[in-house]
């Protein structure tokens, strides 16, 4: 099951090229670009660990896709995302945000149904990876 | 193959489709004498522009080498130049954004064992796409001091320049005969920087051009006897201690500015707009410059 989570996550998985250009957009706008990976994916999973600082002052892309090989590299086995901050006033929220690496093997979630009191129905999602403990995922 | 049919290129065409002339006009208009380095800031980019004509009718060359060296006095317009090659690189292409970035020692080298390439790194980062101008470079290099970590800097900044050609271009500032003890103590910075660059002083009448074309920038003028008394000042301060070229010229307006003002204050009551915009002798002539005897 392909992981949808962030933009283009619905398209093929972006090209180094793709990947760049988006950066490159994301750049243009003045939005500072950070580096996170995981291998807890679930949906309402907000802290991935950061890869390096938070980059600052950058103009070319270059500079980010350099970072962007590396934490592929040192993090095959999870999932790595590029995260673009607008830091305007009034905005000052995640602007863009996706997916540049994932798994060979992504096993998926699975969707568990508990009766509840007065037979209410509650749903949860399990993902199957993180029955493991943590550095053993997706492998 | 298309271009083998028609293998006559417009040099002019392509020199106006480049919109570098702008920019060296802006530079012959902007900075006050300097005609070497103006010259050769013409050099090169004919030499870019060529070599940009020659790349696309297929006639193999290697990419030219573009890191530089600027070497001259303080307030000689180093910087002033660096920013404008930035933008004569960024119009023909060698570059891909044109924004210069500048660092000095304290920007790159770290405090503590593995505190430097970090820091090497992320200027260079922020520097991709540009120019990277690293002012009073020889401070990178402290042999005496064997502890010293400017080495490792060094290091680093040679392979990205070796490496990541046409990601960036650096621009190394400083003293000329400091800069060349640098160079030689460094061989394979030397070996990897092309353009020497050397920044002449400059003249008495420069310097009075100099201050002319920031005086109209400020809406100010120089009355008859102020320009006397400024000349004579430019003449003492360029005997003195710590001159600084053009950037002496500015601390001395702005300071002239300043005293104008106090001058009109004191006198109180109405005034001209022609007075507002005028600057006397005597706010030239109490300036510490006239006092004899006295240094600093």
């Amino acid at each position: 099951m392909k992981l949808t989570q962030g933009t283009f996550s619905y398209l093929p998985d972006l090209t180094d090229e793709q990947i760049a250009k988006q950066v490159q957009y994301a750049l243009d706008n003045n939005w500072p670009i950070s580096i996170e990976y995981t291998d807890d994916p679930h949906p309402r999973n907000a802290y991935w660990e950061m890869y390096g600082l938070p980059m600052f002052d950058l103009k070319d892309a270059v500079a980010v896709m350099a970072d962007v090989r590396k934490a592929i590299a040192e993090h095959p086995d999870e999932y790595v995302k590029v995260n673009a901050y607008d830091a305007r006033r009034g905005r000052q929220t995640t602007a863009l945000s996706f997916i540049v690496h994932r798994p060979a093997y992504e096993p998926g979630f699975r969707l568990e149904r508990t009766t509840d009191k007065d037979r209410q129905i509650k749903y949860r999602i399990h993902s199957y990876a993180a029955d493991k403990p943590q550095g053993e995922r997706y492998k | 193959m298309e271009q083998a049919a028609a293998p006559n290129l417009d040099l002019t065409e392509a020199y106006r489709a480049s919109n570098v002339g702008p920019i060296l006009d802006k530079l012959d208009r902007e900075l006050v004498g300097l005609a070497p380095v103006k010259t050769r800031i013409r050099e090169i980019a004919h030499l870019l522009l060529i070599d940009k004509l020659r790349a696309s009718v297929g006639l193999a060359n290697e990419p030219p080498p573009l890191h530089m060296s600027f070497t001259g006095h303080p307030g000689t317009g180093k910087t002033t130049v660096a920013m404008r090659m930035a933008e004569v690189l960024h119009r023909l292409g060698y570059i891909r954004k044109g924004h210069l970035v500048v660092a000095t020692r304290d920007d790159l080298v770290g405090q503590y064992i593995g505190h430097t390439a970090p820091k090497t790194r992320d200027v260079l980062k922020r520097a991709m796409g540009g120019v990277l101008f690293i002012d009073e470079a020889y401070y990178l290099y402290k042999p005496e001091n064997e502890r010293d970590y400017g080495g490792e800097a060094i290091e680093i900044l040679l392979q990205v320049m070796e490496n990541q050609r046409e990601d960036l271009v650096v621009i190394f500032a400083g003293y000329k005969d400091r800069m060349d003890t640098f160079f030689t103590s460094n061989p394979g910075l030397s070996s990897r920087v092309a353009n020497h660059i050397d920044f002449p002083d400059y003249t008495h009448d420069e310097l009075l051009a100099i201050a002319q074309l920031m005086l109209d920038h400020l809406n100010y003028e120089l009355t008859p006897d102020g320009k006397i008394a400024f000349s004579e000042y430019i003449d003492l301060r360029m005997k003195q201690p710590h001159f600084a070229n053009g950037r002496s010229v500015r601390n001395a307006i702005d300071r002239a500015r300043l005293r104008q003002a106090t001058r009109l204050f004191e006198r109180g009551g109405t005034v001209t707009p022609a007075e507002l915009k005028a600057i006397d002798a005597s706010d030239f002539r109490r300036s510490r410059v006239f006092a004899s005897g006295e240094q600093s």
